[in-house]
């Protein structure tokens, strides 16, 4: 008796997105991180070649605020806070990103307001600094954000960076910038499918390419609500892959800040004596909110805490391991010669 | 759904006027705005008027592919020129029909065969449409069965239950409800169900509303295809919206929008 195919074929596909353009494209990167282009659910290599999931670390472009970034994120970045480019530096060249995700937040009016000038010089110096391709995200202040993003959208043109949030109150600004200076964008919506696709069809009503947009469905972390993210994610991937091409886009996950969050994470051992110790802890409730993510299709992962970048990496070798094509490892060692020049 | 635009056919005056001028911008601008709102296949029917039905078919055929690319029904009931037509489409392409009738099945479905085309089978045989739901089911059975031994699949035949126009069989649609559920589980995967739309309004004042209501009531049995003017806008988004209430695909406030440029199509 012959074992019958179980193989699924999908109608629709995920969008391959490509961040960073090479000298050869106009850009300054050294390579190129395409994500997306799947054909079935994750890692299910016997069914579809897919792209693997890329992993950037959270540069703040200033001291992060403590009750962001407790302790145990923190230790590994001490030498750098402050410094956002030598903090980039440091992710690239010690910690292997394949991109680095600029957080803009001292351009927020309560934050420091830095001005839109400061965030373009920080992000052309960070460009100038490392060779990965770049993600910037701008204070979540939608009127800052409608100043500070064009001017940095503009100083990196030609660079096809991934530029973020454009929401369904505010993308009209964001999207204009991205379409003129060639970058890709990140669509915002609050754990809400519905609203996610919504984000979707208005930014491509402005001529957008559907094919430049990354979906960012917000994040909960492990313990706090990160099945509504898991299952956002998986819905959505199973229409897109039932042909919405609407939901067709690849996922961001911000997995540090919304791990940290969690007490969990960040009580330090003389609170939490029964817990384990904090410096294991809570970089290993970033590494489970983050694999639970890969699981759901995740296909950008924004993380804070080295450690729990190596337990992401193991994670994806083993969930690629025998696959052909491309595999994890292509995507997450390649960057990690971080010796690219400056 | 899978939409079959029926505005290429000549029993319209302006098609008729387009054939007898040869008048091909006008073919194929109806042809390139029925995809553009959604249509996934088109239909093709010369009408009576023609004097040269295959000729006039071939003509229509090529008028229409060299505006759009989407699979071609050729629509008539005369043999000569439904074999001109599908010889003439290039791609994928519909016999548009056969019926349940022993002649027209061992005519018909070798010649869908031949051009590798897929087939729409009325539910109609020696003695006429049926009254009833079980002689519908009887006669696509054996329109299945005939199709299968002619390698013709499940995937390629589209079973029409055959409706008459509302106020002439008042009791009919429902009978149509219930042969559409069964159509959908003669086998698995199923055969397509397909119902020509304008036939339960023909010549009815609410015509429009007739055919929007009863499209929506044949989706929510199982219709997955249908022979319908794409240019009705309220029609189409209705459609959409059945769809959607249907979980075809997720919501989005601008999920009409999104449908138009899409061609009308959702998922």
């Amino acid at each position: 008796m012959s074992i019958p195919d179980v193989r699924e074929a999908y109608t629709g596909r995920i969008n391959a997105v490509s961040i960073g353009a090479t000298k050869e494209e106009g850009g300054t990167r050294s390579r190129v991180v395409t994500i997306g282009g799947h054909t079935t659910i994750p890692f299910l290599a016997f069914e579809g070649g897919t792209n693997p999931p890329a992993i950037a670390f959270e540069v703040p472009d200033s001291a992060p605020d403590p009750a962001e970034w407790p302790e145990g994120a923190l230790e590994p970045y001490r030498d750098v806070s402050g410094n956002p480019v030598a903090w980039a530096k440091k992710c690239v060249e010690e910690y292997h990103a394949d991109l680095v995700c600029i957080r803009l937040l001292s351009t927020h009016p309560d934050r420091g307001n830095a001005p839109a000038e400061k965030a373009r010089d920080t992000v052309l110096a960070i460009r100038d600094a490392v060779k990965v391709p770049l993600v910037i995200w701008g204070s979540d202040d939608d009127p800052k954000d409608n100043q500070v993003m064009p001017m940095v959208s503009q100083a990196l043109a030609g660079e096809r960076c991934l530029l973020g949030m454009a929401s369904q109150e505010n993308y009209k600004t964001l999207t204009a910038a991205c379409l003129a200076d060639g970058h890709a964008i990140i669509g915002l919506s609050p754990l809400d499918i519905n609203i996610a696709k919504q984000v979707n069809i208005l930014i491509s009503d402005m001529g957008f390419p559907p094919e430049r947009i990354v979906m960012y469905p917000t994040t909960g972390g492990l313990g706090y609500g990160l099945e509504y993210a898991y299952s956002i994610m998986e819905r959505g991937r199973l229409a897109a892959l039932a042909a919405d091409k609407m939901m067709a886009m690849p996922v961001l996950c911000v997995v540090g800040p919304e791990s940290w969050r969690a007490k969990e994470a960040k009580a330090p051992d003389a609170e939490a004596p029964g817990w384990g110790p904090a410096m294991e802890r809570g970089p290993m409730w970033e590494a489970i909110t983050a694999v639970s993510l890969l699981q759901a299709g995740a296909d950008i992962l924004v993380l804070r805490h080295p450690k729990a970048a190596e337990v992401v990496r193991a994670t994806l070798l083993q969930l690629t391991a025998g696959s052909n094509g491309s595999s994890s490892s292509s995507s997450s060692s390649s960057s990690s010669n971080g010796g690219e020049k400056k | 759904m899978i939409v079959i635009g029926e505005r290429i056919n000549g029993m319209f005056k302006k098609v008729r006027e387009a054939i007898q001028k040869k008048d091909a911008a006008y073919i194929q601008d109806l042809a390139a705005r029925q995809v553009k709102a959604g249509a996934t296949i088109l239909d093709i029917n010369v009408g009576t008027a023609s004097t040269d039905l295959a000729t006039d078919m071939v003509w229509l055929v090529n008028c229409a592919q060299e505006a759009v690319s989407v699979p071609l029904s050729i629509d008539c009931a005369r043999h000569e020129p439904l074999e001109a037509g599908l010889a003439a489409v290039r791609g994928k392409k519909v016999l548009n029909s056969t019926t349940g009738k022993a002649d027209d099945l061992a005519k018909l479905l070798p010649l869908a065969r031949k051009h590798c085309a897929a087939v729409i089978g009325l539910t109609i045989d020696e003695e006429g449409v049926p009254a009833t739901t079980d002689k519908r089911v009887e006669i696509a059975a054996k329109i299945m069965a005939a199709a299968m031994e002619n390698d013709i699949s499940a995937g390629d035949l589209y079973i029409d239950p055959i409706t008459l126009p509302v106020n002439v069989a008042q009791d009919q649609p429902t009978r149509v409800f219930a042969a559409i559920s069964q159509f959908r589980m003669l086998s698995d995967p199923s055969p397509h169900v397909c119902i020509g739309l304008s036939n339960i309004s023909q010549r009815l004042k609410e015509h429009q509303l007739l055919n929007r209501t009863f499209l929506i009531m044949c989706m929510a049995h199982g219709l997955d295809s249908a022979i319908l003017d794409p240019l009705d806008e309220e029609l189409m988004n209705a459609m959409v919206t059945a769809e959607l209430v249907m979980n075809k695909f997720i919501y989005a406030d601008s999920y009409l929008e999104a449908a138009q440029k899409a061609g009308g199509r959702t998922g």
